[in-house]
């Protein structure tokens, strides 16, 4: 089980910074709930509820309404996820090419298992993700922030070796 | 596959010329290719008469709704009470369609100039380039290259030195297809959930933050350039078909054909020859089954009506379907219509806001139907309410997400019925497991 440990704040010094200079481009403080959900997610690797009440001291704003936004858009995680997080595009075009095989490699060469199942190593998480926007380079994948298109259920075993 | 290629003879190559050329994404490399011309010029000029150009040239928005830009541009106020604003519409996360994502990873300086322009035009001051959360390379790209542009002079409290203040910024989405949609869109750069709002008020009165706002696509805005350059004759000889659809407009091919990828044409160029010459045609052996021409949203075309259809606003309009963002899905004849329909509710199912109930309930239960269908478990009476459903789904909502999981589901049963049929009375073995 996870050990509770306790919640390190993010906007200090640099980041609180950085967050200063985002919010100068907005009318208000909401404006800056994304960015600052980002910077969260960037610093924790997911969403904790104290970083969601964190965010809502420095914006101003009432926690509920953090918790709504970010409990509204897919990218945040509203729980831990493995270190790498792998998201597969499995719609039509990418689907109708085959997509499917890759998600099953996935899930086979990283142990996963299962759909939104962490490996037992802790290393990854993988999901099918709804249309990546790369439709003519299938299978296109996310594995973090690295964008990767064309990928085959061949090519798993050597992807996810850079990141283990 | 899909990564910028030769041009073929009988594309013409406008916002695609540089895709390709790593040196086009920087600042210098966009000014050797005659980048920022546009957007001096255009700084010198009347901000009528710019609207005028753009209005002539028949401009007409590539994000999937077809308005024209020009008048659009035309409902923002003449006397400023406020701030206006131009919000760059980067979510393009339509199934089927990524053409966006090319102009900003290949040429992000001329998806700059046509914001820069464009904000002169509307008064804008402020531009944000709402780009979607998975484009992490575009995005990187984008901030790269506006860095560039402000340490360049094009943006900033002087943008080239006409003593007109542009800024624009990157805000980035996080994962929800519904902020595509204008008011979507501007309630997540308010730090809100993505949920539709009512209309109207239209943004050009009540928008961003409340003020006046125009929300144009990638391409739109890339094409504007073009415009200012070449003038508004020359770009609305760029017509095919009908004088109505302008310019060139890129088609993004995926699915089941030989060579998938971006190909920029001129409006009204048949999908035939798209499909067969530009694109390589089927693979080994296959035949084409079905196409959808204008991404996810659109009524699929069987084989005959692709045969026969004009890749304009007109020509898709002609055979029973629409042009939207220009994604090209192709299925060949071993694709499973029924899985593949199924695929697409489950996307709209997936990305619905759940404001209105006829999308949160209907775009779930159709995907729900559909997987029971391909259980073999289906009724001949489903495939009367899967329709029954999609009536009660299509012009009933906030926005037309709803629209979209029922357009497939009708043209689908419309024109596959016998794929359905043959799950339906055991004709064909169940391919999902029963829910």
């Amino acid at each position: 089980m996870h050990q509770k440990t306790e919640y390190q704040p993010v906007f200090t010094g640099e980041q609180r910074e950085k967050l200063d200079d985002i919010l100068q481009r907005y009318p208000n403080k909401q404006a800056a709930l994304l960015p600052a959900l980002w910077m969260v997610q960037d610093a924790h690797g997911w969403i904790p509820e104290d970083g969601m009440v964190e965010i809502a001291e420095v914006l101003g704003l009432t926690a509920a309404h953090v918790k709504g936004v970010a409990t509204f858009y897919t990218m945040f995680h509203k729980h831990p996820v493995g270190e790498h997080f792998i998201q597969v595009c499995t719609t039509s075009p990418c689907n109708v090419c085959g997509a499917e095989d890759v998600v099953h490699a996935f899930l086979e060469h990283t142990g996963c298992g299962e759909l939104g199942a962490t490996s037992p190593d802790g290393k990854f998480t993988v999901i099918e993700v709804e249309c990546l926007g790369a439709c003519g380079f299938v299978t296109p994948i996310l594995i973090d922030d690295d964008f990767i298109d064309g990928v085959t259920p061949e090519m798993v075993p050597e992807l996810l070796a850079r990141y283990r | 596959m899909g990564y910028p290629h030769e041009p073929h003879p009988q594309e013409t190559v406008l916002l695609s010329q540089y895709f390709g050329h790593k040196e086009a994404r920087t600042y210098d490399g966009w000014v050797q290719r005659g980048g920022y011309e546009a957007l001096e010029k255009a700084l010198s000029m009347d901000r009528e008469r710019i609207i005028d150009e753009i209005k002539e040239a028949g401009l007409r928005g590539r994000g999937g709704a077809g308005f024209p830009a020009g008048v659009k541009w035309g409902f923002m106020p003449k006397e400023p009470s406020g701030p206006h604003y131009l919000c760059c519409n980067a979510d393009e996360s339509e199934p089927g369609t990524f053409k966006d994502r090319e102009i900003m990873r290949w040429t992000p300086h001329a998806l700059i100039e046509g914001c820069a322009i464009t904000q002169y035009a509307i008064r804008a001051e402020v531009c944000f380039i709402y780009i979607r959360g998975e484009f992490t390379e575009a995005i990187e790209i984008m901030e790269l290259a506006l860095a560039e542009a402000y340490a360049r002079g094009v943006l900033g409290d002087n943008a080239m030195g006409s003593g007109q203040r542009l800024d624009m910024y990157v805000h980035r989405g996080a994962g929800a297809y519904i902020c595509g949609e204008e008011t979507a869109l501007m309630n997540s750069i308010e730090g809100k959930r993505g949920n539709p709002r009512i209309k109207p008020p239209f943004p050009a009165a009540r928008g961003l933050f409340g003020m006046p706002t125009t929300i144009n696509n990638v391409e739109t805005l890339t094409a504007v350039p073009h415009i200012i350059n070449r003038g508004s004759s020359w770009y609305k000889s760029l017509s095919l078909s009908n004088p109505r659809s302008t310019g060139t407009k890129l088609f993004s091919v995926c699915g089941q054909v030989q060579k998938p990828g971006n190909y920029e044409v001129v409006m009204g160029f048949p999908l035939k020859d798209l499909l067969y010459d530009l694109c390589g045609g089927m693979r080994d052996g296959r035949t084409l089954k079905a196409c959808i021409p204008g991404g996810s949203s659109v009524p699929i075309l069987n084989r005959e009506e692709s045969e026969a259809c004009l890749l304009d606003y007109e020509g898709c309009q002609n055979v029973g379907t629409m042009l939207g963002s220009g994604g090209v899905i192709v299925f060949d004849d071993s694709a499973d219509m029924v899985y593949q329909i199924m695929r697409l509710t489950h996307f709209y199912a997936h990305e619905s806001c759940a404001q209105c109930t006829q999308c949160r309930e209907g775009t779930a239960w159709t995907t729900r139907i559909l997987q029971r269908i391909l259980a073999g478990e289906g009724a001949m009476e489903d495939l009367d309410l899967l329709l029954d459903l999609s009536e009660h789904m299509t012009g009933r909502t906030i926005c037309p997400l709803a629209d979209s999981c029922a357009a497939p589901v009708v043209s689908g049963i419309n024109k596959f019925r016998n794929e359905f049929e043959a799950y339906i009375n055991g004709a064909k073995p169940a391919t999902v497991a029963a829910v």
